[in-house]
């Protein structure tokens, strides 16, 4: 799960490779959190993520609750095949509001 | 109950319906459609179904729930029961009976007949219309309740409300693994993840579960099988499933139309699905926590939403017409043999102390003490009779399996045979009924192959086109014999013979007489059909038969009359363990005969004796003298008493130096050294401790009447039915 940060002013842009799950979940709330609170526009890169379980969905979940709670705003985009499997699962797509890219 | 039990319990239930299912099939194959018997066939297919669900027995559940669509269809009238079809039925009790014994022999993981299976399918899902057919062809696990009203519109959906344990996710468990597995199980309806725990950032703990999940499923699966998805997450979580609402009317239906063995109103829930164990033991958990008055669990499992208030009340309509039931109903416990057995030596060992203590009463006691112990022997006598009974059963066990054997065979070999079955209530020993059942197959089977002809060569000779076969059993002078005759072709002696001089039997010169004739297709490797059959002709079979019997202290004979028919006569000594005695003694030995045998006893008197025949009131009667049998040394006394005793017709007098009484004897076994001992059968200890031979009655009768020609009915066989 590493966690890269590419920042331009006040926009964050995050690329996070591998899993985010149960194991590395302390590790990316931290990172997460350091990351959002660099910047006031936060985004989040999904391409590479291919493992999601429950607490990395609750990662994602409470990283929005906390953008918002500081008027931040932050976006989870380029979702993968991984990714998209647990949202549609859980019919978070709309919980998330990100726009999710379907491919034909 | 552990599981081991349960598995046990589902296993000898499963076996009686299927005997139930095979009966009922029968039933209306001989007799016609009737009601009755297409319930009973139905009801076995449908609860086998339901325990099997209870311990996820997915391929039990899932070949039952085929059979039990078929066999829905046909009580509802929809379907026309024909002889193929009883066919593809009985073929599918087999087979589940496979799946029986492997569960028993706790195979369950094995599939004993993929083809078989698969054909079967095949031949049940013909009978289904096509929205049921892909049913059969995914083979899913399917609801334990039958919609009566047949249609299941999309609005029957399943509700599962999920509030996992918050450790969830670090036991290292993923709930998406979990609905995905519920996924395949049905289709996700709609999906609504709660959000509204998640805490903010600061006290977020990224290891702890928050999300809650509310779910419409729409799935074919029962409630136990969905409840088994989160089997591994039940700990601390809160997990409701609730019935699709149109489902409701049918577990009304369901719950009344259940079988009538007495249920708790929980139980019965939890048998039409509407309700799983663990909610029934999660609400009795709670019945007994709340405090004061308690509300009945009807109330609570509405009030947890756990059953719809429809349910409950026709489950308590349910309970009440039970409990008036109850009163009518026969009573039964099961016991482990083990224990019975336990008992039964208990109560051996009582007899030979009780017999002891009467002795030493008798020797040195005082009145009273003999009194006392004279009560204390007829008590232990009714205790023995007692426990002895518990072990009896209807010889019908054994018998019901026939109707099945007769009507496959015959139908394989293109015969007509009615099978006549009588004396089914006949009691005989447990051990003994299971060690019968081998041996009165082989005859069975060898009475429709060899005996009853084709129904061309029955027409030919003058008889009715069916054959008849008779199963016969009752109880005869201290023995219980079962008779298996046929209206066939009997036994050709002539075949019979130079088959045995063939064989090296006998010789081309001995003489020998019907009895020893017929008596030879005891012997191994004999066999007379002429063309070898699946069945019988190999030889194997009726050696097998006469060894079996002789293991259980018994004896077989054959009568036959040649174009009339043949009977086998099984005689077997009614219990294995302890007798009524009857104590005689030659110079100081002490020998048993079993009472029930001794017809009479008398002084022998010399004048009417004539070598080994003696005049008893004008009627010659052969006898054996016990001190030449056994080469007792010592004088013959002065007197001597005659003991006459009858067995299976033939009367044989036995003389001895005198009389003691009556007696228990406790039957032990004599070891291998006498095995080959002639005229002996067994031992047992008397009071004062001494050793007393019991005596072989049917053999000494025997070989008495081989040296003599008597003038008991051997070579006119008897009428074929007895009265007693």
């Amino acid at each position: 799960m590493p966690i890269q940060l590419k920042r331009k002013g006040e926009f964050i842009r995050v690329h996070i490779e591998g899993g985010l799950n149960i194991y590395c979940a302390s590790e990316a709330k931290e990172q997460l959190l350091q990351a959002l609170a660099k910047g006031q526009d936060l985004e989040v890169d999904l391409s590479d993520l291919d493992e999601l379980d429950t607490a990395g969905v609750q990662l994602m979940l409470m990283l929005k609750q906390e953008a918002q709670r500081c008027n931040k705003s932050c976006a989870f985009i380029n979702h993968g095949p991984a990714v998209r499997e647990v949202i549609d699962l859980l019919n978070l797509a709309s919980a998330l509001g990100d726009p999710v890219v379907i491919p034909a | 109950m552990d599981l081991d039990s349960a598995r046990g319990a589902l296993v000898q239930e499963s076996r009686e319906l299927l005997i139930a299912m095979e009966a009922g099939l029968l039933d209306i194959e001989q007799n016609g459609m009737s009601t009755d018997a297409i319930n009973a066939v139905f009801r076995a297919a449908h609860t086998i179904k339901g325990s099997a669900g209870l311990f996820a027995l997915d391929h039990i559940v899932s070949f039952t729930h085929v059979m039990e669509n078929v066999l829905d269809r046909v009580r509802s009238g929809r379907l026309g029961l024909d002889e193929q079809m009883l066919s593809v039925l009985l073929a599918s009790g087999d087979y589940l009976s496979k799946l029986i014994d492997g569960i028993d022999a706790q195979r369950d993981d094995i599939e004993p007949d993929a083809p078989l299976r698969a054909l079967l399918l095949q031949q049940l899902s013909d009978y289904l219309p096509n929205e049921n057919k892909d049913v059969v062809a995914t083979a899913k696990p399917e609801p334990a309740v039958e919609v009566m009203n047949a249609e299941r519109g999309g609005s029957d959906s399943w509700h599962i409300s999920l509030r996992l344990s918050p450790d969830v996710l670090r036991s290292g468990m993923d709930p998406l693994s979990f609905l995905r597995y519920l996924g395949k199980l049905g289709r996700i309806v709609y999906m609504n993840t709660l959000t509204e725990t998640l805490p903010a950032a600061a006290e977020f703990d990224p290891e702890t579960l928050y999300l809650g999940f509310e779910i419409e499923f729409e799935s074919e699966a029962d409630k136990q099988t969905i409840e088994n998805v989160f089997e591994f997450v039940r700990e601390e979580s809160v997990i409701r499933i609730l019935p699709p609402h149109s489902k409701v009317d049918a577990y009304v239906a369901h719950i009344k139309s259940l079988p009538e063995e007495p249920q708790l109103l929980g139980e019965i829930l939890v048998a039409c699905g509407a309700l799983t164990r663990t909610e029934l033991e999660h609400v009795l958990g709670m019945q007994s926590d709340a405090p004061g008055q308690k509300p009945p669990i009807g109330t609570l499992l509405v009030e947890e939403q756990v059953v719809h208030p429809g349910v409950v009340s026709a489950a308590l309509t349910k309970q009440q017409e039970k409990h008036e039931k109850k009163q009518h109903e026969q009573r039964f416990i099961k016991v482990d043999v083990d224990k019975l057995d336990a008992l039964i030596n208990l109560v051996g060992e009582l007899v030979i102390a009780g017999a002891a203590a009467q002795l030493a009463a008798k020797t040195d006691g005082s009145t009273a003490t003999q009194e006392s112990t004279a009560t204390v022997g007829e008590l232990v006598e009714n205790i023995r009779d007692a426990a002895l009974s518990l072990r009896m059963v209807p010889i019908g066990e054994v018998f019901q399996r026939y109707p099945r054997v007769v009507r496959d065979i015959s139908k394989d070999l293109g015969k007509k045979i009615e099978l006549v079955i009588s004396g089914a209530e006949t009691e005989l020993d447990k051990s003994m009924v299971e060690k019968l059942a081998d041996p009165l197959t082989h005859i069975v089977r060898n009475a429709i192959d060899h005996g009853i002809e084709s129904v061309e060569r029955r027409q030919a000779a003058g008889k009715p086109a069916t054959g008849t076969l008779r199963l016969h059993a009752y109880h005869d002078s201290g023995s219980i014999a079962i008779e298996i005759s046929d209206d066939g072709a009997g036994l050709n002696k002539e075949r019979i013979r130079n088959k045995g001089i063939e064989r090296g039997l006998i010789t081309a010169e001995q003489q020998l007489s019907d009895q020893e004739i017929y008596r030879l297709i005891f012997e191994p490797g004999f066999s007379t059909a002429e063309q070898i059959t699946n069945l019988s002709g190999r030889g194997v079979g009726m050696d097998v038969v006469r060894k079996n019997i002789d293991a259980l202290r018994g004896e077989v004979e054959v009568e036959s009359r040649e174009g009339e028919g043949a009977t086998v006569r099984i005689r077997l000594p009614l219990t294995l363990a302890i007798i009524d005695g009857f104590q005689v003694s030659v110079a100081g030995a002490a020998f048993v005969l079993p009472l029930e045998m001794v017809k009479e006893c008398a002084d022998l008197i010399a004048a009417d004796v004539y070598r080994n025949l003696v005049s008893l009131r004008g009627e010659p009667l052969p006898f054996i003298r016990l001190r030449e049998l056994f080469a007792v040394e010592g004088a013959q006394p002065q007197r001597e008493s005659l003991v006459v005793v009858q067995y299976g017709g033939q009367r044989v007098g036995l003389v001895v130096d005198s009389l003691v009484g009556e007696l228990q004897a406790v039957i032990k076994p004599l070891g291998a050294l006498f095995r080959d001992m002639r005229g002996i059968s067994g031992s047992t200890i008397l009071g004062n401790g001494q050793v007393a031979l019991i005596l072989d009655v049917p053999n000494l009768a025997h070989s008495v009447t081989a040296q003599h020609v008597t003038t008991t009915s051997q070579s006119a066989p008897r009428a074929l039915s007895s009265t007693h």
